[in-house]
């Protein structure tokens, strides 16, 4: 009889154990405008590692998940490589961020970052998300994705999504949504546009 | 009398929008584009729009948002291949909405479906403002694929995930039992 009891305990530990697992894959993580972003250590192209909290002069930051493989992330370097040269010397530099798992999707191994990194001269630090802890913390979901992060006391997300509205070709776009919201945040305006969407690679996880 | 001319007129807009809406074949293209035995639909996201009307009768839509260059995507067309072959008679119509660059259209995207001779239906989506219609799919897509609708009479499911075939067909399965 104890046997029994016992097994119906374990039976009863093991379901709710299953409910949490289960109804942790459906909680939607992930930041939304408005939320404070942490700081992380990744390692760059370069082999060392890079946290937010080393570029002293930023006013803020264009976060980008991005990745070697994604036509669409591919499709939108040339736009990363512009932003840069335009708001790194404003006080927001791109920051680049692969959160492809490399075992999923070879092309995106640390190896073809770097290389990826010196074929299209990258001038903006290009990070791995080892281990996958950082994309599902800001809530990043495909490949290209922007964060804007302004930094006030702590680091604020003040926008979330595409470059620009027509992320697979730039010959068609006529609105540049990350342009716009870095001029407003630098002429101390609200953002008209601080959500949008776009489409994307999955995640590879 | 006002309520038997009342019941013909309704039965008779009941009728007339089945006949409308029950496939995606009477989908206006803004243009086809042939290549050998593909003639491959061009919309934009206006014309496609009534894809996503809840059907009148008893027909379960299948909308799936793939690319050729979408590895995940590529790896689950079967299954929406054997869904379309499997549930065919049960009203169920299966609908590839490719994502494809417009330029790789005839270089890449019908050489693939004659390659993996897809026999669902398939409609290529060349509109580039996704931030106009992909809230119209569902305000939950955040835009990465592969992504799936199903729609029937009274429900209308999205999905930002991959399907194996068994999850696919128990989503069908509970939906016929309804």
């Amino acid at each position: 009889m104890k046997t029994l009891k016992i097994l119906f305990l374990l039976t009863v530990a093991l379901v709710a154990a299953a409910a949490v697992i289960f109804g942790m894959r459906d909680y939607k993580s992930g930041y939304e405008v408005g939320d404070i972003a942490t700081d992380f250590s990744l390692k760059n192209v370069s082999g060392n590692q890079v946290s937010l909290s080393q570029f002293n002069d930023a006013k803020g930051f264009i976060l980008v998940f991005m990745c070697n493989t994604c036509p669409f992330s591919i499709a939108n370097e040339e736009r990363i490589l512009a932003l840069d040269k335009k708001y790194k010397s404003v006080g927001f530099p791109v920051i680049g961020i692969n959160p492809n798992n490399p075992v999923v999707s070879p092309g995106d191994s640390f190896e073809a970052m770097q290389q990826r990194a010196k074929e299209k001269n990258f001038t903006f630090p290009y990070l791995f998300d080892e281990g996958q802890q950082v994309y599902p913390q800001y809530g990043a979901t495909k490949t290209p994705h922007v964060f804007i992060l302004k930094k006030e006391n702590d680091l604020v997300v003040k926008y979330i999504g595409a470059i620009d509205n027509s992320v697979r070709d730039s010959e068609t776009v006529t609105e540049k949504y990350v342009e716009n919201a870095i001029n407003s945040l630098l002429s101390d305006e609200d953002i008209k546009t601080t959500t949008t969407k776009a489409i994307g690679c999955s995640i590879k996880e | 009398m006002r309520y038997f001319l009342l019941s013909i007129f309704l039965s008779l807009l009941i009728s007339g929008c089945s006949s409308v809406n029950t496939s995606a074949g009477i989908l206006i293209p803004n243009k086809i584009v042939k290549e050998g035995d593909v003639a491959l639909e061009v919309h934009d996201f206006e014309s496609l729009k009534p894809l996503f009307d809840n059907p009148e009768d008893k027909v379960i839509k299948v909308i799936n948002f793939w690319a050729t260059w979408c590895a995940p995507c590529v790896e689950e067309l079967p299954v929406f291949e054997k869904l379309n072959t499997n549930y065919k008679d049960n009203g169920v119509e299966v609908t590839l909405v490719s994502l494809d660059f417009p330029g790789q259209l005839v270089s890449r995207v019908i050489p693939f479906i004659q390659k993996q001779k897809l026999k669902s239906k398939i409609l290529f989506l060349d509109d580039p403002y996704g931030n106009k219609w992909i809230p119209q799919v569902s305000e939950d897509w955040s835009g990465a694929i592969p992504a799936t609708v199903i729609i029937t009479q009274d429900s209308y499911k999205f999905f930002e995930k991959s399907f194996s075939y068994r999850d696919l067909a128990l989503e069908i399965e509970e939906l016929l039992e309804e």
